[in-house]
């Protein structure tokens, strides 16, 4: 039995900032559980979000899912697209829970004035609460395919093996929202989920290995 | 991971049912219901009901000037027979309930349903509202759905109730159904010719003496629903094995309590006003005590109350906010007298806020970054993207309460000034959609009643907070099609401004407003500004060629970041004492030229011409130089 209830339901929350495609990432994640039988609830609040505010995108599934949020503490998987909003939700994550994110910084005009202090290294301040993080740049990998807006792309590639389901089911559903787009485009999104799978396997890697050390 | 957590033993989705949001899902079932009309005035979280709703061709859909109107166009219909429908949020239905308390009177003669989305928990609103309270004080239902499933059920019942009790019948949402997406079952469309309006003076011209007859005659329909209520399928009784606390629930709290208490009895009302007095007096019965869970006011409870029925509600949970598992648990174990369960959670990491901002190049930008220059000014706000000048680095909106506003709250400020204030300039901050809303009959009333207020009228053609939705001052309907476009310098004048204190100005041309602001506020009429550039989010805007930042050119003054565009970061601070002996901090910048399109915006305040288009970089040094003289706008 889950913590949240006579239901058992996955968790899954992603976060980022207005414009950086987390409520469409979280859209294609819920199409996979549906296609995968699953019963569905995907809530966030947008609204002013698209000024570059804060996103969190609640995704549950399971035999059947009743509140659509997550309780704090409850998280099966963080999914941050920004490094410092991963560190805003971490609380929301389980003791047993992962974080998987993005290093890539948006910082905001508040911390452009001289307000407010962008965190030093947020994967490290995560990890110092004991928190599983598996880091990896991919606002770089992004850039580096030649769109910025392939991140959502990368990330959920980086996500894909870490689901109770297999990661080509993940894939298909990405790709078939470029069904009836140029075939590049299809291919470029292919290179973006498959450079996301590498970098969170070679960050998990690397995770594993300076845990061991 | 967290395989154990998936069981699919009772795989619950099937190809048949749909991911929709419950806005979509409104819409969905009003398009089965056979409605005809449907109007709105765009509102977090309504605004996606009537886009929706106008991708299905069967319907007539608009975008109304303001709420009022869209219920009036509505009822409208609904009084030649036509099924209709009418969506808003919260605060919309303060503007149409002049509308609503008389056609509850009349009543309808086709299915009329509202749709009014509550913005609980204020995620983009100027208050929190509990639109329950219509039901009470127009004596109409109020439907209540839980998710999205029901919030397309629920829009089928209450076009039936609307009808069988010829009642304009409200639907209740919150934030919470309408931007949760879950599956749904839909149906098709099942089509309801218009019956045609039927003459009728003693129903349908509310004159005293008419009105005064149909008042009993509300009261009776009243009595009517709330006997519905004790029998409707949409209040349902769920048995539970722990019978310490009953629940009594209403809307996504329903969704709270069933998940936070899986064992509990539960009295879910789907058709919560009239409330079933004998349903709940009977439920009550079975279970030890009682609790109603309702978002956000006590309706429930203090009627309940009134009835003598013996229950917990607001003493034990907040009267703001979501009733999510979080608030629920510890509040219930509180009064169980049971150990708060210890939320296996650490506590939230420190980190900056993210407020919304405006965007890169936002023709808003030139406008506060001007206002924040002129001094012994108050501004008077409005609703927008351009009530986000009240914060850093503007600070340049000083009150805002509801739309429209700004115009009325400028001539108060300007008429109640106190003798220290003698030449505090007035200047009210207003958008296009905004204006044409609610704001020009304040604009009347500023030159009737000959304030001294300088108006800035910020047309940017859209309804951009809420995604960029058209309006009669761009020129298109809801369909995106060609429509008449109100001419506002015209407007103005009609509304009596002279015709020297009208001035078009690009927003993109910082002397030009700072000059023609100084001008206006000058000079003791009423005076009105616009700007015309257009909302970058929309079509009608172009990007242009971005800027850079030659580096060994900043001298780190920071006048640029004072604008305000998140294209600009800094990449480095110092602290310089000048010869003066003054201590001055510096910020040196670099410009995001990914996300730059290229407005200029910045370019003016640049001293050193330290910011150039991202091509001339790759040029000798001698010909940045010269191109960047401050390049004429666009």
């Amino acid at each position: 039995m889950s913590a949240t209830g006579k239901y058992d339901t996955t968790n899954i929350l992603v976060v980022g900032t207005g414009g950086q495609g987390v409520m469409t990432a979280t859209e294609i994640l819920a199409e996979a559980a549906i296609a995968l039988g699953h019963d569905v609830k995907k809530t966030e609040v947008a609204g002013m979000a698209q000024r570059g505010g804060v996103v969190s995108s609640h995704l549950r599934f399971g035999p059947r899912v009743l509140s659509p949020q997550i309780n704090p503490g409850a998280a099966d998987v963080l999914l941050g697209f920004e490094a410092a909003e991963a560190m805003r939700w971490r609380h929301m994550l389980r003791a047993s829970g992962l974080v998987l994110m993005n290093t890539g910084r948006l910082v905001p005009p508040v911390v452009e004035l001289g307000l407010y202090d962008y965190p030093d290294d947020p994967v490290a301040a995560m990890r110092a609460t004991g928190t599983r993080v598996y880091s990896f740049d991919a606002s770089s990998i992004a850039q580096q395919l030649g769109d910025i807006r392939l991140g959502n792309t990368v990330m959920l590639g980086a996500i894909s093996d870490h689901l109770s389901f297999p990661a080509e089911v993940l894939e298909r559903c990405v790709l078939q929202r470029f069904a009836h787009k140029r075939a590049e485009l299809i291919e470029l999104n292919r290179l973006a989920f498959a450079a996301g799978r590498a970098a969170a396997e070679q960050a998990a890697q690397s995770a594993t290995a300076a845990g061991a050390a | 991971m967290s395989a154990d957590a998936v069981v699919s033993d009772r795989p619950v989705a099937a190809a048949s049912r749909l991911l929709m949001s419950g806005n979509e899902a409104v819409a969905r079932a009003v398009w089965e219901a056979g409605v005809r009309v449907a109007a709105a005035y765009p509102g977090t979280p309504a605004t996606e009901m009537l886009e929706c709703v106008a991708t299905y061709p069967e319907i007539y859909a608009e975008w109304s000037v303001n709420e009022k109107v869209s219920l009036e166009v509505a009822f409208g219909a609904a009084m030649a027979g036509s099924r209709s429908f009418c969506a808003m949020k919260h605060v919309g239905m303060n503007v149409a309930s002049d509308a609503l308390m008389t056609m509850t009177l009349t009543g309808v003669a086709a299915g009329l349903v509202i749709a009014i989305a509550d913005d609980v928990g204020l995620s983009s609103s100027q208050n929190e509202q509990d639109s329950r309270f219509w039901g009470r004080f127009a004596h109409v239902p109020i439907l209540e759905p839980a998710d999205s499933q029901e919030a397309h059920d629920f829009t089928l019942a209450a076009f039936e109730l609307s009808e069988r009790f010829e009642t304009p019948a409200i639907l209740r949402l919150t934030t919470r159904i309408c931007h949760v997406k879950g599956l749904v079952a839909v149906g098709e469309r099942s089509e309801r010719p218009a019956a045609g309006f039927h003459k009728d003076v003693g129903r349908w011209v509310m004159v005293p003496s008419a009105a005064g007859r149909r008042l009993p005659m509300m009261f009776d329909r009243e009595r009517r629903l709330r006997a519905e209520a004790e029998v409707s399928p949409l209040n349902v009784v769920e048995t539970g094995s722990d019978r310490r606390i009953g629940f009594v629930t209403s809307g996504p709290a329903y969704m709270h309590v069933r998940e936070s208490f899986p064992d509990a009895p539960v009295f879910k009302l789907g058709l919560s006003f009239p409330l079933p007095f004998d349903s709940v007096r009977k439920f009550a019965e079975q279970c030890e005590q009682l609790v109603v869970v309702e978002e956000v006011e006590p309706l429930i409870e203090t009627e309940l109350k009134a009835q003598g029925i013996a229950l917990s509600g607001k003493d034990i949970l907040p009267q703001s906010g979501e009733l999510s598992p979080q608030v629920l648990k510890p509040a219930v174990a509180r009064l169980l007298g049971e150990a708060v369960p210890e939320a296996a959670r650490a506590a939230p990491m420190s980190v900056f806020p993210r407020p919304p901002t405006m965007c890169v190049a936002c023709p808003h930008l030139g406008v506060y970054y001007t206002l924040s220059q002129l001094r012994n000014v108050t501004i008077s706000g409005d609703i927008g993207c351009y009530t986000l000048g009240f914060g850093q680095p503007w600070n340049a909106l000083d009150a805002c309460i509801s739309m429209g506003a700004s115009m009325g709250m400028a001539l108060g400020l300007d008429k109640g000034r106190s003798e220290a204030e003698q030449n505090q300039k007035v200047v009210a901050v207003i958008g296009d959609s905004t204006f044409l809303h609610m704001g020009m009959q304040g604009l009347l009333d500023i030159v009737y009643n000959r304030g001294n207020v300088t108006v800035l009228l910020l047309d940017n053609r859209a309804v951009g907070m809420t995604g960029g939705q058209d309006n009669p001052g761009n020129g298109r309907d809801i369909h995106g099609k060609e429509a008449p476009r109100v001419d506002f310098a015209t407007l103005v004048k009609a509304l009596g401004v002279r015709e020297e204190r009208v001035h078009v100005v690009d927003a993109y041309e910082l002397p030009v407003l700072l000059r023609t602001l100084r001008d206006e506020t000058r000079i003791p009429e009423p005076s009105v500004i616009i700007t015309s550039q257009p909302c970058v989010l929309i079509k009608d805007y172009h990007a242009l060629k971005p800027y850079t930042v030659v580096e060994d050119k900043c001298t780190g003054c920071g006048n640029c970041v004072d604008v305000g565009c998140p294209a600009i970061h800094v990449t480095r601070r110092d602290r310089v004492r000048k010869a003066s002996g003054r201590e001055v901090d510096l910020a040196f910048v670099r410009i995001e030229s990914a996300a730059c399109t290229g407005c200029g915006l910045c370019l003016k305040p640049c001293a050193p011409d330290a910011i150039v288009h991202v091509d001339t970089l790759a040029m000798p040094i001698k010909v940045i130089r010269k191109s960047a003289e401050p390049a004429p706008q666009a």
